[in-house]
Formats: structure tokens, sequence, C-alpha cells
């Protein structure tokens, strides 16, 4: 290797050095927080979700696993307190409880959709599919970020009031929904390593 | 002409006028059937009978499936909106559905409010401190589930979870996926709906008519374009195209072979009037069979008129022999009468012992058939007999043929050279029929069906995309009331719940699932405790779990209600999307009720009739039914009537040719090229891989019956008298009017007259070749008539 292109290596890699330090410093643009999201959309992951609901004296806390599959496959698994598997696969949601299956056709079930897909759509990073049914802001930067959902569907928005999803990077770490009728709920992501 | 003759020909016009007449005026009178019913028995079992109705106006028999293909997607799930909110508004339809949520409030309603009579967990024990207990557990452990936030506004109202067990129970069976808000196929590539009509599948004019309807529809929306199309399928759909196209193959047939054939008479006789004469024993045979079936049946098939065209080929034969065989003259004529009439009577004799096998047919088709052919044929011989001779005008005569006849009188000299071959591929063709026998004969009711191969894979297309119910599994329940058979029904579900549980099925349905019987609505209404009662036993229920007692207010009100609420009638089920399940799982007819429960079988496998007969012993009145092995069981049962009819005819031909001839010998003769021809022919069409229906059979049948003619001119008591050679000319013209006639049938995509077409064409052409090739030779020379 020539001198010439010895030190032309070193000036890039000094240029992209800096680079890079500018977008860190910058507030992250929902197009980057998705843009980050997308390009690693598969992933299993381990969940606590706490329900806090109104007509219950005591939150419900139950835990399982998540699996997404891009474009559209979110699979998550209920083990306690009851084992439950709930599959959203493009239009349908299928909630299998012991020997029962159900499926739903989201079309039917605005309301569901519409908190199913907040997760989904965050996780595959399609910024689409999210502001069809919700504004979307944005908060925080590349370490820490919020995304602050609310609804855009009237249907919607009588059964959700927001929904609040933090995340580092390009991870999610944890979902927070509100209803409109005061309940809520807290699930906590953590993301495997596959091996 | 003596005086005496002509005065009798005269009486034998005038009664043959008078004869067309009586014919033409039973004949508009009468009404022509394309369905199923010349399929069905006359006299029906118990489950043949159920298989018929639902064939008739079942359930299944009701439903049309609709495809809209091309275009877009958003586009196609548009269509289907738009057709499908124009078809709820007609009258045609009992329901119409896409997927649409149309009935969901109506029927959430009916389920919600009526939970504690519908609910099958209801009993004494639910309500037990226990039993809420239970019951209470599960539904806040289904909060946690996204479906919680379904039941969570339900949950003071329901906190046992009825409502939630009532709508697992619905929606049991798979639906099509959902795209842009409508049904789609699994590869996403069509749209679908699911109709069902008010008019039972049978009514073809009412079925034609929903079809239109449909159409209509769908061209009406907006955004129907050139590159979006519908496609139609189901039982009605099915008959209405049958129906059109049995009529439209049964007028073009007609209309190319009676071409055919005049054009190929018009070579021979080079005479108008007489090829005009010629066809008036046609026409009268054609008309006395219509009269004839119409008087015996009440109705004429389709497809009798189609075998009748290839008739025309077999009835045209008596005025060939009665023209050629006498061409010279009045005196031939006379001389005629008197040398060949005989022979010609006997093959008519022949024809109808032959034909007269098929009137005891159970099958009102085949029987049709039988005696479409005997009057036919005797009409056609009558005439040619007694009215024809007596309408020739004096100097009539044809074209003259005795060089075609003597060229085949050389020809068949040096036919014996062909005895050896002729032996030889007969040979052949017995190996190939006893080597074949398992697989001659198709025993499936399907291969009847004159829908074309495409519209049945359009068909298995559809319902394969639908998941619709191909009703092949039944259990009924017969009774003398609603009650009583609502009740069995809830007996039956139960037993069939554990199959289900078994794996044996993967589900099933029952009227007394939407409208249970009133006994099971009073037990589980006497299973619901007082209001004091119930709320005692919450407050215990409630220990150990995050709710308050209190909360459940709501639900003490309407316990308390559905205690004192109406039993459910048929009534209450109006415009819900259950009624009309109701309305095609119970059925009244005069005094006998019936309740059907439809069985899913497991994906991929059949259901094993054994076991569910076994799981459903003891219970009288509750009979399982596989509607496809029953009407394969049927229609092989047909067959093999068929076949020993057949037979029956045989003898019966053999034993009328004994009577005459009291030559054992000399009949032999006679069979023996009739026999060849038919064996050849079977073998031919296995060797082909075409499987033989019934239909088949009538068409070797009339093998016989034709080729009996000819046998019959071949024998001849002493072999030196010679077989003039204008008989041998008569016989290749009437062969060849004969294969006109059938081989278009050949052609037809209808496979019942297919089948006809392609054993009778080559079979007749077999039956001359055969009689000449073993004929007696002659040893003179053939005198030159």
């Amino acid at each position: 290797m020539t001198p010439f292109r010895y030190f032309q290596l070193i000036a890039l890699a000094g240029l992209a050095l800096t680079l890079s330090t500018v977008v860190q410093a910058a507030p992250l643009s929902l197009a980057q927080l998705m843009a980050s999201l997308a390009k690693s959309p598969q992933g299993a992951a381990t969940f606590t979700e706490t329900k806090t609901i109104s007509i219950l004296e005591q939150p419900i806390v139950s835990s399982g696993e998540l699996l997404f599959i891009a474009p559209d496959r979110l699979e998550k698994r209920t083990l306690k307190p009851r084992a439950e598997t709930v599959v959203l696969d493009g239009d349908t949601l299928t909630v299998e409880r012991g020997l029962r299956k159900h499926v739903l056709p989201l079309k039917n079930y605005p309301e569901v959709a519409g908190m199913i897909e907040s997760i989904r759509a965050t996780l595959a990073g399609d910024r689409k599919a999210l502001e069809k049914i919700y504004h979307v802001a944005l908060n925080g930067d590349h370490e820490r970020w919020t995304l602050e959902l609310t609804p855009l569907d009237a249907k919607v928005g009588k059964v959700i009031a927001r929904i609040r999803i933090e995340g580092t990077k390009d991870v999610v770490r944890s979902v927070n929904i509100l209803q409109a009728d005061g309940d809520s709920s807290q699930m906590t992501i953590e993301k495997l390593l596959l091996p | 002409m003596t005086q005496h003759t002509r005065h009798r020909g005269i009486t034998a016009i005038v009664l043959w006028l008078v004869f067309l007449l009586v014919c033409i005026g039973i004949i508009s009178r009468t009404h022509f059937t394309t369905d199923l019913s010349a399929f069905l028995p006359r006299s029906p079992t118990l489950e043949q009978q159920l298989l018929m109705d639902q064939l008739r106006d079942g359930l299944a028999s009701r439903l049309i499936l609709v495809g809209i293909e091309g275009a877009d997607a958003p586009t196609r799930a548009r269509l289907s909106i738009q057709t499908a909110q124009r078809l709820r508004a007609d009258p045609a339809f009992a329901s119409v559905n896409n997927g649409e949520p149309v009935n969901a409030e109506r029927d959430r309603a009916y389920l919600f409010d009526n939970r504690y009579l519908l609910s099958p967990a209801i009993m004494p024990e639910r309500f037990s401190e226990a039993g809420l207990n239970d019951a209470l557990g599960d539904s806040i452990d289904l909060l946690a589930s996204p479906a919680g936030l379904l039941v969570k506004s339900i949950l003071p109202r329901d906190p046992t979870g009825e409502m939630v067990l009532l709508l697992d129970r619905l929606n049991s069976g798979s639906q099509p996926k959902l795209i842009d808000g409508a049904w789609a196929s699994r590869d996403g590539t069509r749209a679908l709906m699911l109709l069902q009509t008010r008019a039972s599948g049978s009514d073809t004019d009412a079925q034609q008519h929903a079809m239109a309807v449909i159409q209509h529809a769908f061209e009406q929306s907006a955004g129907a374009s050139a590159s979006a199309q519908l496609v139609m399928t189901g039982p009605g759909v099915f008959s209405v195209t049958s129906r059109d196209t049995i009529k439209r193959q049964v007028t073009r047939l007609s209309i190319i072979s009676l071409t055919l054939i005049a054009t190929l008479l018009l070579l021979v006789y080079r005479s108008f009037s007489a090829l005009g004469l010629g066809m008036l024993p046609v026409i009268s045979g054609a008309l006395a069979g219509i009269a004839a079936v119409s008087l015996g049946f009440g109705e004429v098939h389709g497809i009798t008129l189609g075998f009748g065209t290839a008739l025309i080929g077999e009835a045209v034969d008596y005025s060939i022999y009665l023209f050629v065989q006498s061409e010279q003259n009045n005196t031939d004529r006379q001389n005629w009468l008197k040398r060949h009439w005989p022979t010609i009577r006997l093959g008519v004799l022949t024809s109808i012992f032959g034909f007269a096998s098929l009137l005891l047919s159970g099958f009102p088709g085949l029987a049709q058939l039988g005696l479409y052919a005997i009057a036919g044929l005797v009409a056609a011989a009558t005439v040619t007999r007694f009215v024809l001779p007596s309408l020739l005008p004096a100097h009539f005569r044809i074209h003259d043929v005795s060089a075609i006849g003597l060229m085949l009188s050389r020809g068949l000299k040096r036919a014996t050279m062909l005895r050896w071959p002729a032996a030889i591929v007969l040979m052949a063709a017995c190996i190939v029929v006893v080597t074949h026998r398992d697989s001659l004969w198709n025993d499936k009711i399907a291969s009847l069906s004159p829908v074309s191969q495409a519209d049945v894979e359009l068909d298995t297309r559809l319902r394969a995309d639908m998941g619709a119910p191909d009703v092949r599994y039944l259990v009924v329940v017969s009774g003398t009331s609603q009650e009583s058979v609502l009740s069995t029904a809830e007996q039956v579900s139960a037993r069939l719940q554990t199959q289900v549980e078994m794996g044996e099925l993967a589900g099933f349905d029952s009227p007394s699932r939407y409208l249970p019987s009133a006994a099971m609505q009073d037990a589980r209404q006497n299973s619901l405790p007082d209001r004091s009662e119930l709320e005692a036993r919450l407050a215990q229920a409630v220990q150990g779990l995050p709710v308050r007692a209190a909360l459940f207010k709501p639900f003490l009100d309407d316990v308390e209600a559905a205690r004192n609420q109406p039993l459910l009638q048929v009534a209450d089920l109006q415009h819900t999307s259950m009624a009309m399940a109701v309305d095609a799982l119970l059925i009244q007819q005069n005094q006998q009720w019936r309740a059907l429960l439809p069985l899913t079988a497991p994906e991929g496998v059949d259901i094993h009739a054994d076991r569910l007969r076994a799981a459903l012993k003891g219970m009288p009145d509750v009979l399982f039914v596989d509607m496809k092995a029953e009407s394969d069981r049927l229609y092989s049962g047909y067959l093999n009537e068929a076949i020993m009819l057949s037979l029956g005819g045989l003898a019966a031909i053999i034993g009328l040719l004994l009577l005459v001839f009291r030559s054992p010998l000399r009949v032999l003769r006679i069979i023996t090229p009739l026999a060849a021809a038919v064996i050849t022919v079977t073998a031919g069409l296995s060797l082909l891989g075409q499987q033989m229906i019934i239909l088949h059979l009538v068409g070797l049948l009339l093998v016989v019956a034709v080729g009996s003619n000819y046998a019959l001119f071949f024998d001849r008591p002493d072999p030196h008298t010679p077989i003039l050679p204008r008989t041998l000319a008569s016989m290749l013209f009437a062969n060849l009017t004969t294969v006109a006639g059938f081989g278009l049938l050949a052609f037809s995509n209808v496979s019942i007259l297919q089948a006809m077409g392609v054993t009778v064409a080559p079979g007749v052409i077999l039956a001359l070749l055969y009689a000449a090739i073993f004929a007696r030779q002659s040893n003179g020379y053939p005198s030159h008539a």
C-alpha cells in the first residue's frame, strides 16, 4: 500500500467518525428510528406484563415470550398465570387457550387490532402502518427514546387513550398502554440473545 | 295395386295422421327436466330419501359460492362489499356472506341476552360456590390476554364467561381470511362470497334467476371493470349450467346429425322426395318416443332427448331398407314386404326385447331411455311397413346403387380372408376384458354428472378456499315433534362432543345449539339459584380472587331475569344469522320432524363411519349418513341392476331367436358377431382408459339391437342363396347413418351422451364387419337382381 492511499484511508475514517458524532448529538428523527428498527426486525424476547384493571382489586401479572418474524407475524406466548398463545399473522389474530382456538379477523375488532398493531409495527419499523392508526410523537435520542402514540380512529380512541413505547437504540424496552377507561398495562421486554 | 290394398293404405295413412296429432298433443303438454331426478331411485330407502331431499332442497343445495377474480385486492374487496349490499336487499337470498359483520350486532344480542338458556355449561354445579369460584378465576385469567379487552366490559354481567363459551362453540368452523374487509381465498387472488338462496337447488328456474341477479349486482357495482370477473359455483349453478349445456348440445347435435344424415341419404337417393319420405318414419318414431315417455313418466329428461337425437340414425334404417332393397318398382316392393319384412320385423323384435329389460330398471332415467327406444323403433318400423309404401308416388325410384352393391359383393367374397385376423382381435379383446374386469365399470355417481370437468375444478377450488361445508357426513334425528328431535339432537350432541375431544371429529353443528329443546331450557332455568341464594354463594366464591362481590350486581340482576324469562322459540331467532342455520337443520315434512347434525371431518382424513355408528349405538331414530358413500352405493346398485337386466335382455333375445328359428346353431351364428362387437368395444374402451358408466351399457344394448338387423340379413338358412348386392348396399347405408347419428354424441362434453356415442359408433361398425366376416359364404355368384 502506498503512503498516499494510507493517508486517504485515515482521512476517510476521521470523517466518518466526525459525522457519526454529529448524528448522535442531534435529536433522533422518526425516520431514523424506524429505519434502525426495520434493520433488525427479527427477534425473540421475554416479557412481563402488569395490567391494572379498575374492577380488580389487584393488578394481574403475566409473563412469557414474544417472537417477531418479519414482516408481519407476532407471537405472544404467555406462560403465566395461564398458558396462552396469541398469534398475529397478517390480518388475523389467533388466540389459543388450552384446547380452544379462536380466530379473530382483526378488521372486526379494531380496538384489539390497534393495541397489537402498535407493538408489531414498532418492532417492524413500519412507520406507515403505525401512522395509519396513530398520531406518532418521538422524544429522546438514539440511546433512549420514547414513542407516544395517540389513536386517530374514533373507535380505537374509545378504548385506547395512548400508548407509550420506550426503547434503546434498535431495541424496544417497554410498552405502556393507557386505556380510555383508566385501566392500564405496562409491559417490559427483555431481548433474548439468540445463540 | 288392388282396390283392397289401396283401401287399406288409406286407412293406415289416416290412422297414422291421427296418431301423430295425438303425440303432438301429448308433447305440447310435456314437462322437460334436466335435474338429478332421473338418477334418483323410484322407491328409496330411508337413507336414500334423505339423500334425495338434501340434493333437492337441503342446505347444501341452496348454496352458491361466488368468486371475484382479476383486478387488484382492494378492488375485489370493494366489488364484493358492493355486490353483497345489493344482494342483501334481494328477497331471493336467505343470506349473503362475504365476511362483513352485518348480523353481528343482532347475533350478539341474541346470544348474550339468552346466554343462561343457551350455554351448555349451565348446570346446578356451575352456580355452587366452587363452581362460581372456578368460572370467575377463568374469566379473570382471560382479562390478562388481548381478548380480555373484549370481555372486560361484560365481566360484571357475565362473570362465569357464558358468552365466551357460546362464541367459542359457534366460531369453531374455520373461516376464509379477510383482505380489505372481505373474504378472500388463501392465496389472496380471489374475493369470496357465500350465498344461500331461498329457493331450493332443484328449482332450476329460480336458481337461474338468482344467478342473473348476482351477475347484475356485480356489474352494477361501481368500479366493475373488464379486468374483474365473477365466477359462480354450487349445486343450483350446476343444474342451471347443465340444463343449458344439455339444451344447447341436444339442439346442436340434432341439427348437425339431421344435416349429416340428410346429406348422406341425398347422395345415395339423389331424390328429395325420397329423402323427405324416408324421414317420415324417423319423425314418427321421435314423436312416439317422447309422447310415450311423457305418458309413462309424467316428464321427459333432457338426456332422453339427446338419446333420441342419436336414435334418428337408427330409425332411418328401416326406410333405407325399403328404398334400397326394393329399388325397382311397385311389384318389387310387394316382394320386399314378403321377402325382407319378416327379417326386419325380427330385428325390431330383438331390439324391443333388449330394451324392454331397461324398463324394469329402478333408475327412472334408464327406464325412460328404454321406453323411448321401444316406442320410437316400433313407430318407425310400423310407419315404414304400413304407411310409407302407400305414400310412395307411382313412379318412385331412387338412384341406382347396384354398382356399390356389386362392389360390396366382391368385397364380401374376400372377407373370408379376414377370419383369422378377426378371430385374433376378438381373442385379444377377450383377454383385455378378462384382465381388466375389475376396472371396467365406474361405480361413482359423479361419473353421471353432466357438469364439465372445468366447472368441477372451479367448484373444488372455491370450496377449498371457502372451507365451505360439503355436507358429506350427517347425523339425522327423526321424530314426531320439534321438541322431540331437538331433545334427541342434544343427546347426540353430547356423544359427538366426546368424539370431538377424542379427535375423531373436527366439529359438528346442531340446531339445538341455537334453539335448545324446551326441556333443556327448562332444566337450565332451574339450575339458576334465586337472587339471595346466588348473592350468598357469590360472596363466598370471590374469596381469594382479586374482585369484590359488589361488582357483580348486574350479574345477579341478569340471572334473576333469566329465571323468569319465557323459553326461546324459533321466532326469537329472527334476523340473526343463526335463523338460517336452524332453518336448514330443522326440517318439518308433513307430520315428520328431522334435525340434521352436519359433521366436519378432521383435516385431511375421512370420518370413521364404524366408530361413529358405534358411538351413536342404542339411539333409536338416529341415523349416521355418509352422503357420498350413500350416493355411490345407490349408483353402483343401479349399475349392477342394469348389468343384470341387460344380461336378462340378452337371454330374452336368444330365447326369441331360438323360438323363431328352432336351431341353436343358427342362433349362435346370429349372436356371435354381436357378442364379438360388444366384447371388442368393451376392450377398446378399457384400453383407452375409459371406465364404463351405465350409459355405455345402454350403448352396448343398442349395438346388439342395431347389429341384430345386420346379423339377420347375413343369416340365411341355405348358404347357396347369395346375399343380394342391394341388401349389402342397404346395410352399408344404414350403418353409415347410425354411425353419423351416434358418432356425433362422442364429441359431446356431456359425459352421459359421450358415453353412448363412443360405444355405439364403433360398435355398429364392428357388428357389421364381424357379421360380414363370419357370414357363411355362398357358393354361387350373386345374381344381378
